[in-house]
């Protein structure tokens, strides 16, 4: 099966509203008093079919906000976003889980919230417990699961099928060193087999030089560089251990 | 957001261009159709959860309103008997349409709140959350249907062919609902103090429905608000066929039909229109 070319392409600067607090004072004083906080800014960027793309830059530089935009998530305040394939974010894993809930009717209810008819959840439901390594578990509620447990089923059933676009923020800084492994090598195999597209935000620079190619280094909601995962991901631990120094007494 | 599937070697290609978008309201209409098994799932979840942990289980929710048949019977039962032929059977209908009311557009406006969080991570169709809130009342009502029948038995009420209006009926009172959820949460969206405020309305606007009473006792002068109540039309509706065991008058049926289909009509457009800045606010 062989799908297009991959491109995606955007421009984005997009503004984002601060906090609650900012609607209590509006609607008290009726004036609106907005902080204007632009999360992205000018960011124009194309990412072709089948590439690895890490995403790396400091707390608050945009990272989520560029894959909540991909995710169709949020819609770009300006500029033009396009997209061609699937989408499978792996933002919040374990995001729709109902504690009350079983294993298996948690899986259903995410896969349903991951826009998947129940009769695909049927047919891919023991390969996802499979890979999951749940067993027997799995008709119990939920709140009985370890952390790890729940993070196995909502990874799980997230990769369950093949989408040609994945996003991934961060999720995958929790959970031990096994997880870990299992989560890379099905995102490699997604890759290989399937062509899947990656976007990966991590603060764990070593895993983004073993899983991409390609690095964008984000800061202050823009593109700061955008190269070579080797060549980003060592500018950016250098200026990060520039700000350490500069900042210790 | 525009879908365009493009055919490429079989396989149906999905492509998502943020710059052209269909209409809001027909865009959201599809995506919702498209997510019906999350409607479904969470639907189901919600009558899980409701009646897993307790003893009597669904009978648990008939409680409520059997019991205020029970204390409003007694206390109101002789002042109306001459007004209302059966009076039991009269209210307990009128109750459970307007807890279906009160609780489905209450439980929707609090879902919004817990979808929120959700909207922040994953794409979602916004109007998802409201429609299994009404789905989940709907459920409720058909369930509460059983005791209303053994309520109306046992006070020697009738069992007539006009109760196939309620098929009928049932859907008019879920699209009204819907239609004023999808309003009161367009507001809550950006004034969260709604909720508190819509729960006073709702307290008076049960005052101002003949639930409790029989419409012949309204007062002349406070007749006019009454008649442009559109619960009264709708809980009319459910309630001939129960307690007359009659069709319910073409005017009765006709105002319900319209305060339905404009309820949901201004309710979904206004709500499509606003739902982008769910991401934003919640």
């Amino acid at each position: 099966m062989q799908l297009d070319d991959v491109a995606v392409r955007f421009d984005v600067p997009m503004e984002e509203i601060a906090s609650f607090k900012e609607y209590a004072i509006r609607r008290l004083r009726r004036r609106l008093r907005y902080r204007e906080v632009w999360a992205l800014r000018g960011v124009q960027l194309s990412v072709a079919q089948a590439e690895a793309v890490g995403v790396v830059g400091r707390n608050g530089a945009g990272k989520s906000t560029l894959l909540r935009v991909l995710g169709r998530v949020l819609r770009p305040t300006s500029g033009r976003v396009r997209v061609r394939g699937s989408v499978a974010s792996l933002i919040e894993v374990a995001a729709g889980f109902h504690p009350e809930l079983s294993g298996r009717e948690n899986v259903f209810l995410n896969g349903t919230l991951l826009g998947r008819s129940t009769s695909d959840i049927r047919r891919r439901f023991d390969d996802i417990v499979d890979f999951a390594e749940i067993g027997q578990f799995i008709d119990a509620p939920i709140r009985t699961f370890s952390t790890g447990m729940t993070l196995r089923l909502g990874f799980a059933v997230a990769t369950a099928w093949n989408a040609d676009v994945l996003l991934v923020d961060e999720v995958l800084a929790v959970g031990d060193e096994s997880f870990r492994r299992k989560c890379a090598q099905r995102i490699a195999a997604l890759r290989e087999r399937n062509g899947t597209t990656i976007i990966l935000v991590s603060h764990d620079l070593t895993m983004i030089r073993s899983m991409c190619d390609r690095a964008l280094w984000l800061d202050g909601g823009g593109v700061r560089m955008d190269g070579s995962a080797q060549q980003v991901t060592a500018a950016y631990h250098a200026h990060s251990d520039e700000q350490q120094r500069l900042t210790l007494p | 957001m525009m879908w365009r599937m493009l055919k490429a070697t079989g396989t149906p290609l999905v492509m998502y261009d943020s710059a052209t978008r269909r209409l809001a309201p027909i865009d959201e209409l599809m995506s919702a159709v498209r997510y019906r098994d999350l409607i479904g799932q969470l639907i189901a979840r919600d009558i899980r959860t409701r009646y897993k942990r307790s003893i009597l289980g669904v009978a648990w929710t008939m409680v409520n309103p059997l019991v205020t048949m029970v204390v409003l019977t007694i206390v109101f039962g002789q002042i109306f008997r001459i007004e209302v032929g059966n009076y039991p059977a009269y209210l307990l209908s009128g109750v459970l349409v307007w807890n279906f009311f009160s609780q489905s557009t209450t439980a929707a406006l609090h879902q919004l709140m817990w979808g929120g969080a959700l909207f922040h991570r994953v794409y979602v169709p916004r109007t998802i959350f409201t429609v299994a809130a009404i789905g989940t009342g709907v459920v409720n009502l058909l369930l509460a249907l059983v005791p209303l029948a053994v309520i109306v038995a046992l006070t020697g009420g009738l069992f007539t062919p006009a109760l196939l209006w309620l098929v009928v009926v049932v859907p008019l009172l879920a699209m009204f609902a819907l239609g004023i959820a999808l309003l009161v949460s367009t507001l809550s969206i950006s004034f969260p103090d709604v909720i508190e405020m819509y729960a006073v309305v709702l307290n008076a606007w049960f005052f101002l429905t003949p639930v409790m009473y029989p419409v012949t006792i309204v007062p002349d002068q406070y007749l006019p608000l009454v008649m442009a109540n559109p619960m009264f039309y709708l809980v009319s509706s459910f309630r001939i066929p129960i307690h007359d065991g009659l069709t319910p008058d073409p005017a009765v049926m006709g105002a319900a039909v319209l305060a339905a289909t404009v309820s949901l009509l201004i309710g979904w457009i206004a709500f499509t229109s606003r739902a982008d800045r769910i991401a934003y606010r919640i």
